[in-house]
C-alpha cells in the first residue's frame, strides 16, 4: 500500500478554497506582497538559484583536484572560485536559509499571529538580499574574487586585482537583510504571541531562531564595519590594516571573525530547532528536557561571541589570549553536547516511524556530533597548531554546516512542504535522495579529516601525489552528493502540480501551524487560537495518521 | 481623512500591541546601531592607544570651536525633539509641528557646520585619499586619526541627514492629521532614534576633538 | 593500491610525539561518544519504532540527575583537553637556550632562508638532527604561514613584524614544508622540503654551501652603508644610544615603559622609530620603513646581536 495514499483525510478541498498562494495572481502581487508567506517563498527561489550556483563552484574545485597537478582550471580560477564558493554559500544560501524561508513563514503561524511585526520590513529585507546578491554575481561573472571568504588583509586590500569592491559591498549590503531579518523575529516573538502562549510553551523551533535572530542583531553590524574599512583601504590606501602604511592586518582578522564566528552558530541554531520539531513528531513524544533544550540555544548565543580568536591560534595574537579563546570555545560545545543527549533521550520509548523528516533529523544527530567533536580538536591549542588552515577544519566546518544544517533545512522542507504548498512530497522518492545524500556527503568529506591531519593545507588548487586517493574519495562523494541535491529540486517542484492535496495536519503534529489548513488562508487564522497545553503535547494527538 | 488610514495595522491585535512592537522594534534597530558605530570606536580606541602623540596631534587639526558649537546645536535640537513628541503626545498637532521644524533646523545647522568643517579641512589638504599633504614625523599614524574622523563623522553625518529626512516626513504627517494620538508613536520612535544619534555624538566629539585640548 | 593509503603523517620533531598523543587521546574521546550516539541514535529508532498503528509513547519530560550527569561528564572531559592542549602549547613557546637561529623570509611566492653562517636558501631548510632551531620569520608582501606537517608546526609569518617558531627534528629524512595561509595565485606552489640531516652530513652540506659572507659580517656591512653609525657608536653619543649590548637587555622609554630588546624591538626601532624612543632622547631617527628588505633587515640583527660579544663590540666606532 503506498505511503501516499494512505495519508489522504477528508480535508477542505483546496483546490476553490482561498488562501494565500491563489488569493491573487499575477508578478506585482509577488514583488509587492507583505505576507510573510510569499516572502518566504520568494526567499526560497532565491537562495535555491544561489545554492545551485555555489554548488557549481564546488563541483568544478573538486573535478580539479582528481589530479595532484590540477590542471582542469588555472590556479587564479581555483583561486577565484573556492573564494565564490565560500561566500555564495555562507552569505546568501546558508545564512538566510532556514530563518529566511522557514522561519520567515512559520513564526507568525507558530505564535497565532496573521504576520510579522513589521511585513514591509520584511519585504524591504528581501529586496535587500536580491540587492546584495546581484553586486556579488556581478562580482563573480566579471572576473570573481581571489582572496578566499575571509578576506584577509593585506592581500584583499593591497595585493589582490580581483572584484574585492563589489563583491565586499554584496556582502556588506546583504548583512542589512540578515539585520532587519533578526529584528522583525525579536519584535514578533516578544509582542504577537497568541493568548497563552508563554515564552516556555512556545516550540523550540522558535527558540532557536530567537537566539539566532540576537546573534544577526549583534553581530552584523561589526561585520558591516569590517567590510567598510577594508573598502576604505582598497579605495583611498589609508592604513588601518595595512602594515606597511602603519596599519594592523591582526586588528582586521579579530573584527572579521567577531561576526563570523557568532555566525556560524547562526548556521547551525535554526537547523537545531527544526530537528528539535521533527523529533518529537515522529516519536509521537515530548521532548526530552524542553528547559535544556530551549536555554542551551540562549547560551549558544552568548557564549558564541566570547570564542573568535579560537581562528587565530597561529595568527600572531598573544598565547595568553589563546588560553581563554581555547578555554571558551570548549565551553561552547557543552550547550550543543546537551542538545544532542536530550534528542537521541527522546527516541527512548518513544513510537517511532521513519519519515523522510525524520530520517533527515536523524542523519542530522548523528553528522552534526561527528562535526560539532571534531571541534574539540580545533579547540585545543596544541593540536590546532598542527591542524589550522588544513582540510581538517574544511571538514569540520562541512559536516556541521552541510552534515547539520543544510540536512535539518531539507528535513523541515519536507516536514513543513504539505502547510507550505498544500501538498504532499512524493515518499519513496524523498527517502531515496535522503539517502543519497547522506552516503555521498560522509564519502565527500571523511576523507578530508584524514587529509587534513597529513597536512593538506585548504585552498591548494594542487598538492603531492600522496594525497591523491583521498582527494579522488572525496571527489567521488562529490558527485553522488550533488544527484542528492538535485532529486529533490525536480520531485518538489512536481509536486507543486501533481502532488496528492495534503491536510491540515498531515503528520498529526502539534503547533499553532498545523491547527490552519494547509496552504493557510493570507491571514493564517481565521480567529486568534488560545493556546492551552504546553508544546509537544503528542499525549493528546491522535496516534497516527491513517 | 484619519479613517482611510486604519489606526492598527492589520498584524496586531490592538493599538497597544502596535505601540509596543514598535517601540521595541526603534530600540533594536538602536543596538544594531550601537554595535555599527561600537566597532569603529574600538578600531579607534586600539589605534589610540598606539599611537597616542599622534592621535592627540591629529585632533589638534579638529576644530574644536565649530565642534564645541555643534554639540550645544545638537543637544538643543534633541530638547525641541523632546518638546515635539511631548506635543504630539498631548495632540497639540501645532505645537508639535512648530517644535519639530525646530529641530529641523537645528539639525540642519549641525549638518552646515560639519560642511564647513569638512570644506576647512579640504582646503588644508588633509583629506585621506584626496589630497592629504601633512608631512612630518607620524604623519601616517596622523592620516589614519583623520580617516578616523572622517569616518566616524560621516557615518553620524549620513543617520543626522537619514534623521532629518525622517522628521521632515513626521512634519507633513503631522500637518495632514494623520499622527494624532494615539496614532503618534511614529513620533515618540522619530524621537528615540534623533536622541541616540545626539548621545553618539556626545561621544564622538570628546573621543576626536577634545584628545589635548589644554596644550 | 590500499597500502599506498597514506593514514598518519611522519613523526620527525619533538613536538610531534606529544602532539600524536593529545590527538590520540581526543580521537578516542570523540570516537567514543560518536559511537555512543550512532549506536544508540539507531539502537533506539529501530527498538522504538512503531509496530502497530495504536501504540502509544511513554511520555517522559525529563530527568534532572542525567542533565547533569551529560553536562559535567563532558565539562571534566573537555577540561582534561583544555589543559593538555594549552600546557602542550605552552612548552612550545620556552625556546631552548642553546637553539640557533635560523632567518625565514616568505613572500610571494617562495621561502628564503639564511643561516647565520651565511649560506640562504630558497624553499627548501638543511638541518642537523637533535639539535634545536628557531626560525625567525618575517613576510616580505601578505600574510603567509610556514608548515611543517611532520614537525606538528606553523606559525604565520606576518608583514613588518616578526613570529617565531622553534624545533628540534628527531629523525632523518625530507619532510614537506607548505605554505598555509592563503597569499595569492600560486599559494599551492609554495612550498618545499625540509632536510634533516645527520651531524656530520650537516657539517659537510655547511661548507659545501659557504660561499656567502655570514650575516654578521654583510650585517656589518649594512650598518655602514645605511649611515648608521652615524649616530650609534661604542657608547651613548647625544644623537643616539649604543647598540653594544642591547640585544636581550631592558631597555627604559621615554614614555616611562621597559620593554625587552629583542627582534621586534630592533625592528620596529628600524622601521617606525617613532614608536620606541629610548629615555633621554628625542626622536629624531629616521625611518626605514619601506627602505630595507626584509632580507637585509635580518643580517643587519644578526650583527646588532652579535654586538654583545666584546670581540665585535671593539670594532665599534
Amino acid at each position: 500500500m503506498s505511503a501516499t495514499a494512505a495519508r489522504v483525510l477528508p480535508h477542505e478541498d483546496s483546490g476553490t478554497r482561498e488562501h494565500y498562494l491563489n488569493v491573487r495572481y499575477g508578478l506585482k502581487s509577488w514583488l509587492l506582497t507583505t505576507d510573510h508567506k510569499r516572502i518566504a517563498l520568494l526567499y526560497l527561489m532565491s537562495i535555491t538559484a544561489m545554492f545551485f550556483v555555489g554548488g557549481a563552484f564546488a563541483v568544478v574545485m573538486r573535478l580539479n583536484l582528481l589530479t595532484p597537478e590540477g590542471q582542469l582550471v588555472s590556479a587564479e580560477s581555483y583561486n577565484k572560485l573556492f573564494t565564490m564558493h565560500g561566500l555564495i554559500m555562507v552569505f546568501f544560501f546558508l545564512i538566510p536559509s532556514i530563518p529566511a524561508v522557514l522561519g520567515n513563514f512559520l513564526v507568525p503561524l507558530m505564535i497565532g499571529a496573521r504576520d510579522v511585526a513589521l511585513p514591509k520590513i520584511n519585504l524591504l529585507s528581501w529586496y535587500i538580499f536580491i540587492t546584495g546578491g546581484t553586486l556579488a554575481l556581478v562580482s563573480a561573472i566579471t572576473g570573481g574574487v581571489d582572496t578566499g571568504c575571509t578576506f584577509y588583509t593585506p592581500f584583499s586590500t593591497t595585493y589582490s586585482n580581483t572584484h574585492v569592491m563589489p563583491m565586499a559591498i554584496g556582502v556588506f549590503i546583504t548583512g542589512f537583510s540578515s539585520i532587519l531579518t533578526g529584528l522583525n523575529f525579536i519584535v514578533t516573538m516578544h509582542t504577537m504571541r497568541a493568548p497563552g502562549l508563554t515564552w516556555f510553551r512556545m516550540p523550540l523551533f522558535l527558540w532557536s531562531l530567537y537566539a539566532t535572530s540576537v546573534i544577526f542583531v549583534l553581530g552584523t553590524p561589526v561585520l558591516a564595519i569590517s567590510l567598510l574599512a577594508l573598502g576604505a583601504e582598497r579605495m583611498f590606501h589609508v592604513g588601518i590594516f595595512d602594515p606597511n602604511l602603519g596599519g594592523d592586518p591582526l586588528l582586521f582578522q579579530h573584527l572579521f571573525w567577531f561576526y563570523s564566528h557568532p555566525a556560524v552558530y547562526v548556521m547551525i541554531l535554526p537547523g537545531m530547532g527544526v530537528v528539535s520539531e521533527i523529533i518529537p513528531c515522529f516519536a509521537r513524544k515530548r521532548i526530552f528536557g524542553y528547559g535544556f533544550v530551549a536555554f542551551s540555544s540562549v547560551a549558544i548565543a552568548v557564549i558564541s561571541f566570547l570564542v573568535w580568536g579560537h581562528h587565530m591560534f597561529v595568527s600572531g595574537q598573544s598565547v595568553y589570549a589563546g588560553l581563554i579563546f581555547s578555554v571558551l570555545s570548549y565551553l561552547v560545545a557543552i550547550p550543543s553536547a546537551i542538545k544532542v543527549f536530550n534528542w537521541t533521550s527522546t527516541l527512548y520509548k518513544g513510537t517511532v516511524t521513519y519519515e523522510t523528516p525524520m530520517l533527515y533529523a536523524l542523519g542530522f544527530i548523528g553528522l552534526f556530533t561527528i562535526g560539532g567533536l571534531t571541534g574539540l580538536f580545533l579547540a585545543a591549542l596544541a593540536v590546532d597548531v598542527h591542524v589550522h588552515d588544513t582540510y581538517f577544519v574544511i571538514a569540520h566546518f562541512h559536516y556541521i554546516m552541510v552534515g547539520g544544517m543544510v540536512m535539518a533545512y531539507l528535513g523541515g522542507i519536507h516536514y513543513w512542504w504539505p502547510k507550505i504548498s498544500g501538498r504532499l512530497y512524493p515518499e519513496w522518492w524523498a527517502r531515496l535522495s535522503a539517502l543519497v545524500v547522506f552516503l555521498g556527503f560522509n564519502l565527500t568529506f571523511f576523507p578530508q579529516f584524514i587529509l587534513g591531519y597529513l597536512g593538506m593545507p585548504r585552498r591548494y588548487h594542487a598538492y603531492p601525489e600522496e594525497f591523491q586517493i583521498l582527494n579522488v574519495m572525496s571527489t567521488a562523494g562529490a558527485s553522488i552528493l550533488g544527484v542528492g541535491y538535485l532529486i529533490p529540486l525536480v520531485y518538489l517542484a512536481w509536486s507543486i502540480r501533481y502532488g496528492p492535496p495534503a491536510p491540515s495536519n498531515p503528520w498529526n503534529a502539534t503547533g499553532l501551524e498545523w491547527q490552519t489548513p494547509s496552504p493557510p488562508p493570507t491571514e493564517n487564522f481565521e480567529t486568534t487560537p488560545v493556546v492551552t497545553e504546553e508544546a509537544y503535547a503528542y499525549e493528546t494527538r491522535p496516534l497516527s495518521y491513517v | 481623512m484619519s479613517e482611510a488610514h486604519a489606526a492598527v495595522a492589520h498584524q496586531f491585535e490592538g493599538l497597544e500591541q502596535q505601540r509596543d512592537a514598535a517601540t521595541l522594534a526603534m530600540w533594536i534597530f538602536l543596538v544594531t546601531e550601537v554595535m555599527f558605530f561600537g566597532g569603529l570606536f574600538t578600531g579607534y580606541a586600539i589605534y589610540r592607544a598606539s599611537y597616542p602623540e599622534a592621535f592627540a596631534a591629529g585632533s589638534r587639526l579638529c576644530e574644536v570651536n565649530l565642534g564645541a558649537i555643534n554639540t550645544v546645536v545638537l543637544i538643543t535640537s534633541s530638547f525641541t525633539m523632546a518638546l515635539a513628541v511631548r506635543a504630539a503626545a498631548a495632540g497639540r498637532s501645532r505645537a508639535a509641528i512648530v517644535c519639530l521644524v525646530l529641530t529641523l533646523g537645528l539639525g540642519a545647522t549641525f549638518l552646515g557646520i560639519k560642511f564647513l568643517e569638512y570644506a576647512h579641512k579640504y582646503e588644508e589638504h588633509i583629506v585621506p585619499g584626496l589630497n592629504f599633504t601633512y608631512s612630518g614625523p607620524s604623519a601616517r599614524q596622523i592620516e589614519l586619526f583623520i580617516c578616523f574622523y572622517f569616518g566616524m563623522t560621516g557615518l553620524h553625518a549620513l543617520h543626522m541627514i537619514i534623521g532629518l529626512v525622517v522628521v521632515t516626513v513626521m512634519v507633513i504627517f503631522t500637518a495632514r492629521g494623520r499622527l494624532a494620538p494615539p496614532k503618534d508613536t511614529p513620533i515618540e520612535i522619530t524621537g528615540l532614534y534623533w536622541h541616540f544619534v545626539d548621545i553618539v555624538w556626545i561621544f564622538l566629539f570628546p573621543l576626536l576633538y577634545l584628545v589635548d585640548v589644554h596644550r | 593500491m590500499l597500502s599506498d593509503l597514506p593514514l598518519w603523517p611522519e613523526r620527525a620533531s619533538t613536538f610531534a610525539v606529544s602532539v600524536d598523543y593529545l590527538f590520540l587521546f581526543i580521537l578516542v574521546v570523540c570516537a567514543f561518544f560518536a559511537v555512543l550516539i550512532f549506536t544508540l541514535v539507531l539502537y533506539l529508532a529501530i527498538r522504538y519504532r512503531r509496530r502497530t498503528p495504536e501504540e502509544r509513547a511513554t511520555q517522559i519530560k525529563n530527568s534532572l540527575p542525567l542533565e547533569l550527569v551529560w553536562t559535567g561528564v563532558p565539562i571534566c572531559l573537555a577540561g582534561v583537553m583544555f589543559f593538555w592542549g594549552a600546557a602542550l602549547f605552552m612548552r612550545r613557546t620556552i625556546v631552548p637556550p642553546d637553539a640557533q637561529d635560523i632567518y625565514v623570509v616568505g613572500k610571494q611566492w617562495m621561502w628564503k632562508l639564511q643561516h647565520p653562517e651565511g649560506p640562504r636558501e630558497i624553499d627548501e631548510l638543511h638541518v642537523p638532527v637533535g639539535r634545536p632551531f628557531r626560525l625567525v620569520m618575517t613576510s616580505e608582501d601578505v600574510i603567509h604561514d610556514f608548515f611543517v606537517p611532520a614537525f606538528r608546526l606553523k606559525q604565520d609569518v606576518l608583514p613588518n613584524r616578526f613570529t617565531s617558531l622553534w624545533f628540534e627534528a628527531t629523525k632523518t629524512g625530507r619532510f614537506h614544508l607548505f605554505c598555509s595561509q592563503y597569499c595569492g595565485t600560486n599559494h599551492a606552489r609554495m612550498g618545499g622540503w625540509i632536510y634533516v640531516l645527520e651531524p656530520s652530513d650537516y657539517q659537510h652540506w655547511l661548507s659545501g654551501a659557504m660561499g656567502n659572507e655570514s650575516m654578521t659580517d654583510s650585517g656589518a656591512k649594512l650598518f655602514t652603508r645605511l649611515g648608521c653609525e652615524g649616530c650609534h657608536q661604542s657608547h651613548d653619543t647625544e644623537r643616539g644610544p649604543t647598540l653594544v649590548g642591547l640585544y636581550g637587555k631592558s631597555v627604559q622609554l621615554a614614555g616611562g615603559e621597559t620593554v625587552t630588546g629583542d627582534e621586534s624591538y630592533i625592528e620596529e626601532s628600524i622601521l617606525t622609530p617613532a614608536s620606541k624612543v629610548t629615555r633621554g632622547y628625542t626622536p629624531i631617527m629616521p625611518t626605514f620603513l619601506g627602505q630595507i628588505p626584509p632580507d637585509d633587515l635580518f643580517q643587519l640583527i644578526v650583527y646588532i646581536k652579535s654586538l654583545n660579544t666584546p670581540a665585535m663590540a671593539r670594532r665599534q666606532p
